[in-house]
């Protein structure tokens, strides 16, 4: 897995690459979490080019998504969320959690 | 059936989502239903790593997986801490961002992915998970 991070006026867009499972989950987490401690809470995940996400990275948006979303000062949302990951997003209830984005411009502009 | 014994660790489960994986393609499973019986074994395998083997380094995973008729099995035995998935809450998947609940949620998805999934303990920490996707 292979994390890049470029930040833009009014949100930082974190691109993720790779599998994420159980083994490289708490190398997002920790990526997400360093985003967030460096006052940074509106976030577009871009995962276009992510082969694979278990329940592990599931859980690593969602506590991350919490963290955002507190006091409203911001929250996550997906860009470009490749077919199968979606799948298992929607059987877990998520796709309610985050809004998505068919574009990594349309899901920078939104904030 | 094929097995192979794994080292219940977090890195092995690109080899065991391979394992599952190759099986499945040769037996005719599409790439959808691949992903989706690789997704299952991982969530498998790892709360056999974090829960039953929770604190145990030189924990061992074996996994059988073989076609049958139209359907692939997957089995895996662990000597760990039995627990049963079945008796594990199901997440509740209406619930706001703040009550959703962390765990769960990978023994929701082998439910949800998998046609069959069996749980048995045997006496001397021998737990034993069944898996098995039909072809559509």
């Amino acid at each position: 897995m292979e994390i890049t991070t470029q930040e833009f006026k009014h949100c930082d867009l974190i691109t993720i690459k790779g599998r994420v499972d159980s083994a490289t989950a708490p190398q997002l987490a920790q990526a997400l979490e360093s985003a967030n401690e460096n006052g940074k809470y509106k976030l577009v995940v871009d995962i276009q080019a992510l082969e694979y996400m278990s329940s592990a990275g599931f859980r690593a948006l969602l506590a991350t998504q919490r963290n955002c979303k507190k006091y409203n000062r911001g929250e996550i949302v997906l860009a470009n969320v490749p077919d199968r990951i979606r799948e298992a997003l929607e059987l877990a209830g998520f796709t309610e959690l985050f809004k998505t984005f068919d574009d990594t411009l349309a899901a920078v502009g939104h904030f | 059936m094929q097995s192979v014994q794994f080292s219940a660790k977090f890195e092995f489960l690109d080899e065991i989502r391979e394992f599952v994986g190759e099986i499945a393609r040769a037996g005719g499973f599409g790439d959808k239903d691949v992903y989706n019986i690789q997704l299952a074994s991982d969530e498998a395998a790892s709360n056999i790593i974090e829960h039953a083997y929770e604190g145990v380094s030189d924990g061992l995973l074996e996994i059988s997986c073989g076609m049958r008729g139209d359907a692939i099995t997957i089995i895996l035995v662990d000597h760990g801490e039995s627990f049963d998935p079945s008796e594990i809450p199901l997440p509740d998947l209406k619930a706001d961002l703040s009550d959703r609940k962390i765990g769960g949620l990978g023994i929701f998805l082998m439910r949800k992915l998998m046609d069959e999934v069996h749980y048995e303990t045997r006496p001397n920490k021998n737990n034993i998970l069944t898996m098995i996707k039909r072809k559509r």
